[in-house]
């Protein structure tokens, strides 16, 4: 009777859900996206979190998340940001910061394809970029950006992954000083920075930062094919407002699209070019051989006058405050999205170097040659739509372009700028992904809109909701959207990468052999309690379903209390949590083979228990342990024991 | 059956509960539950071997895994013991210990027991044993559902262990 009863419910949920569509249509949707239980999505979707400042991870076409991976925000969930081994990834020249808000998401890339080692992302707020390792899905490496403020041109990746590359949104003064903000114009200045990758390590360093005119640097991405060697950025605010920018930045009918040959400024400082300028900034490293981060103040920073070098910068006038900034895989066509505007710009990379060599141009910024827009024009996509801000690419010569006011989708044709095909978003889309859709190679089966508004899309969960992603089937002439999927915080953009890219290379353990950490316990041998004056350090392991020790006496209140947590497990798939009553701050959950530190200050005399907190076997209810806490005065001495 | 078990677990919880309010040198009552406790999980062990599985010799049996035939030398080859016993120490003794049983059974005479190859088998896929071996899935419930980890561990890494296994 029930089964009859939820049977009619869902057939009837069908039809008034898609008044339009048949059933038939309806369930073939439905099996397009539908990964059956125990077998595996066809692609990773990686998507930034904003506001949560973190990376979630999907599978497409199921939209089932996988993971939260904690980047510029401390997560109690495995303890990141808490432990001792992770604080340091945490450390910026304005001190610990504890969060950020994530945008861009970019894979590295070989030859302009992808290569699934790294993916990186800029935190917008405390200028930094990071680097997450692909093998472990751990942040591997955080970098803060001098002379940076709201670093939103940021995180997009040259296509040998020889830069990741960051610019400012906000110009400030460089170097920073007092003075009145009203003297903006033609005093603040827009820092492009960028960021070296070592091909083997993944090591980033800054080579070099661009001190452009004090516009504001959107979005970027590089040249790639026969225009690798380029980057571009939108700018707006062109007319350098400092006040009521929603007015005052709107002005100008053009702005402009940076076009930087970094080649050329490469050899530049390469040949001893460039301006060192002193700086403050934190270069954050994790290790997986010692399971611990450590933070260094870099004191340097080589700068460059972009007007000192001829040839390295244009500026290629872009109607209306473009907002993104996107190359066609074969680096011909570059995408200004004028966000006040109902029009595509579409510039030509051959016409651009034509014209640069005709020297045909429109005046200057700042000593910054302009470029004719009828001379670097390939084309404008007539939508009709309104507010374009971003296009990918499908790899079979067409382009989707979101626009935020109007909603929707829109597929047009490269080369001709016709349009194909419009489909609506719920609500209000930002970003748009396909996967290696801003590469050379990208794999044009689905795109994912990534809308603002949610409303009436789920049940409502109060005032706040999460943000609705929305699955397009893209493979035949027409757009299908056949999928909607909550995702956390505020997405900004994403990348996606077939699953075999990745999935094969994943890491299941750490090796127990190769734990380098200083306060690891390697075997249960090495398990103890070792007092230095006020500082106890415990050096306990783990495997189900104990901790060796479990019972330990002579800790004070007034101690500084170290738990050293080594988990002995070698299984994929088995971490150990560790929690202690009262402690002022997150549990730790460690992960096979590895070692974790938490700091527990006693405040209270008695007997104090501490339990693993991830269910870990039959056995994991008897996970536990105690520390007996005595007064300050007294004269216990400390002793450990399992089982006797 | 189940019932009774449920009823005890309650009735163990309740006077646990109780305990904890008294006196703490006071702990008789608590033993006389122990122990029927103690008989309520030996009657939970199923199947009709009076023998339990950590005393019974199963010399022919080689387990389920990918360990078929082993060739003992006579002579222990001591450079491998050493490193078995390097291996051992890092990867077993949370739960064997030489001198006593812990969470599992002490390694020491194991060979008098079980064949190389059933040895090896278990520490190589300690789940395929204890689902699929008969030894092996009654030692689990035994040792109280404490079940053996996988330490991932090589072909030649665990040999080593078993040749240091010979020496004890």
């Amino acid at each position: 009777m029930a089964l009859l009863g939820s049977t009619i419910l869902f057939s009837c949920g069908n039809q008034n859900g898609e008044g339009s569509s048949s059933g038939a249509l309806n369930s073939s949707n439905a099996e397009k996206v539908y990964v059956a239980p125990g077998e595996q999505d066809e692609f990773y979707a990686f998507m930034s979190g904003g506001y949560s400042g973190n990376l979630t991870v999907y599978g497409l076409p199921s939209g089932r998340m996988f993971k939260e991976i904690p980047v510029f925000s401390q997560f109690p969930t495995s303890g990141y940001g808490y432990s001792e081994e992770t604080k340091p990834m945490l450390e910026t020249s304005f001190g610990f910061v504890p969060w950020d808000d994530s945008h861009h998401p970019d894979i590295s890339q070989t030859n302009g394809e992808l290569d699934g080692r790294w993916i990186f992302i800029n935190g917008n707020n405390t200028p930094r970029i990071a680097r997450i390792d692909l093998q472990t899905f751990e942040t591997a490496e955080i970098i803060e950006v001098p002379n940076s403020a709201g670093n939103h041109s940021s995180s997009f990746i040259t296509e040998n992954t020889e830069y990741v590359v960051a610019g400012t949104r906000f110009s400030v003064p460089v170097p920073q000083r007092d003075m009145p903000i009203n003297e903006y114009k033609g005093n603040f200045k827009g820092a492009l920075s960028f960021i070296s990758v070592d091909p083997d390590s993944g090591h980033m360093a800054i080579k070099f930062q661009i001190l452009m005119p004090g516009f504001n640097y959107d979005l970027s991405h590089p040249g790639r094919g026969k225009s690798h060697g380029w980057f571009f950025f939108t700018t707006y605010n062109t007319e350098e407002a400092n006040s009521l920018l929603e007015v005052n930045a709107s002005q100008n009918d053009k702005d402009f699209i940076a076009a930087i040959n970094w080649k050329k400024i490469e050899e530049y400082v390469n040949n001893g070019g460039g301006t060192k300028m002193p700086a403050n900034y934190a270069h954050n490293v994790y290790s997986d051989e010692t399971h611990s981060a450590t933070s260094t103040m870099v004191k340097e920073v080589l700068t460059v006058d972009p007007t000192k070098i001829p040839g390295a910068v244009y500026f290629l006038p872009t109607p209306k405050s473009p907002h993104g900034c996107d190359v066609d895989p074969s680096g011909e066509y570059i995408i200004g999205n004028g966000k006040l505007s109902a029009d595509l710009t579409v510039h030509s990379f051959d016409k651009m170097i034509a014209a640069i060599e005709g020297k045909k141009f429109d005046g200057e910024a700042y000593g910054i040659p302009i470029l004719k827009f009828e001379d670097v024009l390939a084309g404008t996509v007539k939508s009709g739509g309104l507010g374009p801000l971003h296009t990918e690419f499908d790899g079979k010569g067409n382009a989707y372009t979101t626009f935020f006011i109007s909603s929707e989708v829109v597929k047009w044709k490269l080369g001709t700028w016709e349009v194909i095909d419009r489909k609506p978003t719920f609500y209000s889309v930002g970003h748009l992904m396909i996967p290696g859709g801003n590469s050379r190679k990208p794999f044009g089966k689905y795109v994912v809109a990534m809308n603002k508004i949610t409303k009436d899309r789920y049940l409502p969960t109060g005032p706040e909701m999460e943000h609705s992603a929305q699955l397009y089937d893209i493979t035949g002439d027409k757009m299908e959207l056949i999928y909607d999927f909550p995702t956390h915080g505020e997405p900004h953009y994403a990348a996606g990468i077939p699953a075999e890219l990745i999935a094969p290379k994943s890491k299941k353990i750490y090796r127990l052999a190769d734990n380098k950490n200083e306060y690891a316990t390697l075997t249960p041998a090495d398990a103890r309690v070792v007092r230095d004056g006020k500082d106890v350090h415990i050096y306990m392991s783990t495997i189900r379903s104990h901790f060796t020790p479990d019972n330990i006496e002579g800790v004070k209140v007034g101690d500084k209390v170290y738990f050293h947590i080594t988990n002995h497990e070698q299984d994929f798939d088995v971490p150990h949590g560790f929690a202690m009553i009262g402690q002022n701050t997150s549990e730790l959950l460690v992960m096979p083979g590895q070692t974790k530190t938490s700091i527990w200050e006693p405040k209270k005399v008695g007997v104090w228990p501490f339990y693993c907190t991830d269910f870990c076997s039959a056995l994991h209810q008897e996970m536990q342990g105690y520390v007996r806490v005595s007064p300050a005065d007294s004269n216990l001495e400390l002793s450990w024991s399992l089982g006797d | 059956m189940k019932i009774n078990v449920l009823l005890s677990g309650i009735m163990l919880a309740l006077l646990v509960v109780g305990c904890g309010g008294k006196e703490e040198k006071k702990k008789d009552g608590f033993s006389v539950d122990r122990s029927k406790a103690t008989e309520n999980s030996v009657a939970a062990v199923p199947e009709s071997d009076a023998v339990p599985a950590s005393q019974r010799i199963t010399l022919d049996d080689k387990g389920v895994g990918q360990i078929t035939s082993i060739t003992l030398d006579a002579e222990i080859n001591t450079e491998m013991a050493a490193a078995g016993s390097e291996i051992y120490k890092m990867n077993c003794t949370a739960c064997h210990k030489l001198d006593k049983r812990f969470i599992g059974p002490s390694p020491k005479g194991i060979l008098e027991r079980r064949s190389p190859e059933w040895i090896m088998n278990m520490i190589l896929d300690p789940k395929l044993m204890t689902e699929q071996d008969r030894c092996a899935k009654d030692l689990l419930i035994e040792f109280n559902g404490a079940a053996m980890a996988n330490q991932n561990l090589t072909v030649a890494e665990t040999r080593s262990i078993l040749e240091y296994f010979r020496t004890l």
